[in-house]
């Protein structure tokens, strides 16, 4: 049964791996659209997925986070990955498998996983 | 949405954007009476009579940047088609519960779902904002809270991952405690 005690042991973890982080201006930023459109398409499993694979793979300098509809509901779950300095990359009709692709190639190889982007998925539908 | 948590999640949205400081979700199963309750209530900016009385109708919405809002409507039909109904107090500057009640064992009531996944999603996206989930079942209940984890994690961030994946057990391993013990 989780309790608060078991809490407050994964606080001095956190603590102690978090000494190393200054601040967060310099992180990639995983921007997850939840409205109502990327909520019923899938976004919440997408959303955690992200969170586990950042997680799993100790990602320190990766923040997640949501955004409302950003007026491209047919290509939901749409996910916008910003990586200071770079242009910001977007990848449509997301999974939880190409989620955890997406933090191996892209958040920790630095290879933006081209066919799930929206230029690839929008492209090949002319 | 093929979840009763799905339209918690987007539901508990509205009160993001009405900028609420707590947000207090509830969901309570009476089997005796056959009913299944879920309750979104914040304290955020509220909404006119009007602006109430509007928000059930899909083309309504405060948005600029299209003519359609959906999410209330979602829920309104999901009651109504198990024999239920969905009811909003709201006022201006003192926030807004919205309540939506099910029938149960109804065949067409969706299943809640993942509702953990829903609480640890809201906390992890908003983790300025206070939450409270709370679970009945019968006369069993619990109740998480964020204001108590925020006070044991001393300055560490809600939206910690490893922090979000403890809110989602801590949920499931709860919920599944009342239900046992409402059942033995």
């Amino acid at each position: 049964m989780k309790s608060l005690a078991e809490l407050q042991a994964l606080r001095d973890k956190v603590k102690t791996n978090m000494g190393i982080r200054a601040d967060d201006s310099g992180n990639t930023r995983v921007v997850v659209g939840m409205a109502t459109c990327g909520i019923a398409a899938g976004a919440r499993p997408v959303l955690q997925a992200f969170t586990e694979e950042v997680a799993k793979k100790n990602l320190q300098n990766v923040t997640i986070a949501q955004t409302g509809c950003i007026g491209i509901c047919q290509y939901e779950p749409v996910v916008e990955v910003f990586e200071p300095g770079k242009e910001k990359v977007t990848y449509v009709k997301m999974t939880p498998e190409k989620a955890s692709q997406i933090v191996q190639k892209h958040l920790i190889n630095g290879q933006v996983v081209q066919e799930y982007t929206i230029g690839a998925v929008a492209g090949s539908k002319l | 949405m093929q979840e009763l948590s799905l339209n918690v999640l987007d539901i508990a949205q509205n009160s993001v954007r009405a900028g609420a400081s707590l947000i207090e979700i509830t969901v309570d199963e009476q089997p005796a009476a056959d009913t299944l309750t879920i309750t979104v209530r914040d304290d955020g900016c509220g909404m006119t009579p009007e602006q109430v009385r509007r928000v059930t109708d899909p083309f309504f919405t405060t948005r600029t940047t299209r003519r359609v809002g959906l999410g209330v409507p979602f829920l309104k039909m999901g009651a109504e088609m198990t024999g239920g109904s969905l009811s909003i107090e709201s006022e201006p500057g003192r926030g807004t519960a919205v309540t939506a009640v099910f029938g149960l064992t109804h065949i067409d009531r969706m299943p809640l779902g993942d509702i953990a996944a829903t609480v640890a999603s809201l906390v992890q996206c908003n983790p300025d904002i206070d939450f409270t989930y709370t679970f009945r079942h019968g006369a069993g209940e619990f109740t998480a809270d964020t204001r108590e984890f925020r006070q044991v994690l001393d300055g560490v961030p809600l939206s910690e991952p490893s922090v979000v994946g403890f809110i989602g057990s801590f949920i499931h391993e709860n919920t599944q405690e009342v239900l046992d013990t409402q059942a033995s």
